[in-house]
């Protein structure tokens, strides 16, 4: 830090003075701090205005967060204490209701069934995505030139492709009638298959949903996984095999270790954005059959704005919000550790 | 050696067989868009459309207001890319390149926005839009969007303008450019591949958002992803027609994204792993 000021003082001084100023007060908060200022002020742009340009240059960013972010963010954890259903919202009613909405989903079981359902959903997401991504991603790492290539923009593809495209796709892929998945179940030998109603039960709706998700996230964390590969030094995978490891070994010994950040940052940003998905659970099938693939967000959006109980939306919303929270706390809680250690 | 020529084949086998996995339901989707109704609707599927046609094209195009969302899009999109950019440029560059208090607070202000849950906040959004009777609006959506790539834009842009040598920018001012002036002449032209790279991802997320256009608009208010979504409500069982709606709003995204190949493994990593 004391060269860094040094080489900006040298080339030029106002900016330098800035810089040395402000170690100034954070350190000693010494008697130059008066003067500095006053001998810069000749010099034009820099000098009091220097101090206030960072200031000036992040307000836009920061009333936009304020206005855009943090507003829409009170007014729903204001909303979750407020009687607010359709009568409300026509009359402009402000109606508080303290914790009632609170309390009403906190004991309501269809709550916490959806609840443990968006947790069951998340984990079985999360661990089939790591799992293939991590496979796919060494795969990449042994395959010929060719094929990686040929491999990656297949990934690539599904990576890109818009959420709702993708689940319009998947509709039609397996549609009751013509899908093309009934067609090969039923090639396969499975012929009860044939005409299979996908969105008629809960399992297979999931089934839908989950390949989806699935499918449209394992190209990021087979990128990444390789991108990490190719950083580990090739000493260290030989070295490994002189001493006669095999390849489950390498990958407990060598590549896990190296890479351990990564398996952690990129597990935890699967659970946060898996546990939020909205688009795939809802535009494959609302939620339903009779309410049961609902999760969290589906459920607030349905109670909130489906069945016009704003209020119990935007409870169900915070408690989504809070629960989110707690994994993301953990979640920085480990990025700023890697910090320290790197 | 029998195990040595194993060893070669088998990754390639299961590469191929993960390349029809992740490539099929794309090529699903082109396909059907192009084939005819009655190779869509056979209880054998074509798996190639040899005799093609431009016939669902033409429905889903005329399809009522098309033209209508696809404008509302664009708007929308351009807006919010080109909005965030000014801001973003402003902000970034005083985080790359300033020492100040509240620094390392903004930052992970920054940080946090990135991974504000919008896919549950949108009934706060839709109730200040309601009060302002806004709905059905784009100027709402508009500002949503750029605040939803503002962190990100931020992100990418502080890297870029970081990985611009700092003596550049001092030897302008030594040979007499005042501060803004160094940045307009010497960072601004050195960021335009930043900036392109930055708005095209932007780009694609407020191209694709549906959760809160779900809230916000409706008939003439909605945008491409809304419009899509409930196409095969007003279209029935025309999965030509769906198939080649689709087409139309995913490959702008795809070919996008080819070009972006290189930058999407790197520029995410950045942002979102490596914090």
């Amino acid at each position: 830090m004391a060269v860094h000021s040094e080489r900006v003082q040298t080339q030029s001084p106002e900016s330098g003075k800035a810089a040395v100023a402000e170690i100034d007060t954070s350190a000693a908060g010494g008697g130059a701090k008066g003067a500095a200022p006053k001998r810069t002020r000749p010099a034009g742009g820099p000098g009091p205005g220097s101090r206030l340009a960072p200031y000036l240059l992040l307000l836009p960013a920061t009333l936009a967060t304020i206005a855009l972010l943090g507003w829409p963010l009170v007014k729903t954890i204001l909303l979750s204490f407020q009687n607010l259903n359709r009568r409300q919202l026509v009359m402009h009613l402000t109606e508080w209701t303290g914790f009632d909405n609170y309390k009403e989903q906190l004991t309501d079981p269809e709550f916490w069934a959806v609840t443990g359902r968006t947790v069951v959903f998340t984990l079985v997401n999360v661990v089939l995505i790591m799992i293939g991504g991590t496979l796919i991603g060494l795969l990449l790492n042994i395959l010929g030139k060719k094929m990686r290539l040929a491999l990656s923009v297949a990934l690539l593809m599904a990576w890109a492709m818009p959420v709702v495209a993708a689940t319009t796709v998947y509709t039609w892929l397996f549609d009751e009638q013509w899908g093309v998945v009934n067609w090969f179940l039923d090639k396969l030998g499975w012929h009860s298959m044939a005409d299979y109603n996908w969105m008629s039960d809960e399992y297979s709706t999931f089934f839908v949903v989950i390949l989806l998700i699935v499918w449209q996230s394992i190209p990021f964390v087979a990128f990444n996984m390789y991108a990490g590969l190719t950083t580990i030094p090739k000493e260290l995978y030989e070295a490994a095999r002189m001493d006669g490891a095999d390849s489950s070994k390498i990958f407990t010994s060598v590549i896990f270790p190296n890479l351990k950040p990564f398996f952690l940052a990129t597990t935890f940003l699967e659970v946060i954005w898996v546990f939020k998905s909205f688009t795939q659970v809802y535009a494959i099938n609302g939620g339903g059959p009779e309410k049961l693939t609902r999760t969290l967000p589906v459920h607030a959006f349905l109670e909130g704005q489906g069945s016009q109980h704003y209020g119990v939306g935007a409870a169900i919303a915070v408690l989504t919000i809070l629960m989110l929270g707690a994994l993301m706390a953990y979640y920085f809680r480990i990025m700023i550790k890697q910090e320290d250690e790197l | 050696m029998r195990r040595s020529l194993f060893g070669r084949t088998w990754p390639n086998v299961i590469a191929v067989v993960l390349i029809v996995f992740f490539i099929f339901p794309v090529y699903w989707m082109i396909a059907t868009a192009f084939k005819q109704d009655r190779d869509i609707i056979s209880k054998t599927p074509v798996f190639i459309p040899f005799d093609g046609t431009f016939q669902h094209f033409t429905t889903a195009v005329n399809a009522e207001n098309f033209w209508t969302y696809v404008t509302n899009s664009v708007t929308v999109t351009v807006g919010a890319v080109v909005i965030s950019l000014v801001i973003a440029t402003l902000a970034s560059f005083a985080i790359a390149r300033m020492r100040f208090r509240g620094r390392k607070t903004f930052v992970l202000v920054i940080m946090l926005a990135q991974m504000a849950p919008w896919e549950v906040m949108t009934v706060g959004a839709y109730i200040i839009t309601r009060d302002n009777d806004m709905l059905n609006s784009l100027v709402p959506l508009t500002f949503f969007y750029m605040m939803m790539i503002l962190p990100f834009t931020i992100w990418t842009l502080r890297g870029f303008i970081a990985a611009v040598p700092k003596e550049l920018e001092e030897s302008a001012m030594v040979d007499g450019c005042t501060r803004t002036q160094a940045f307009v002449k010497v960072i601004f032209p050195l960021l335009a591949p930043g900036l392109m790279s930055t708005s095209l991802f932007g780009f694609i997320t407020a191209w694709n958002e549906f959760p809160l256009v779900l809230w916000l608009n409706k008939e003439q208010g909605k945008t491409l992803p809304l419009w899509l979504s409930s196409f095969k409500t007003a279209f029935g069982n025309d999965w030509g027609a769906t198939m080649a709606a689709s087409t139309m709003f995913a490959v702008p995204v795809l070919i996008l994204f080819i070009f972006l190949q290189r930058k999407a493994v790197g520029g995410l990593t950045d942002g979102a792993v490596k914090g």
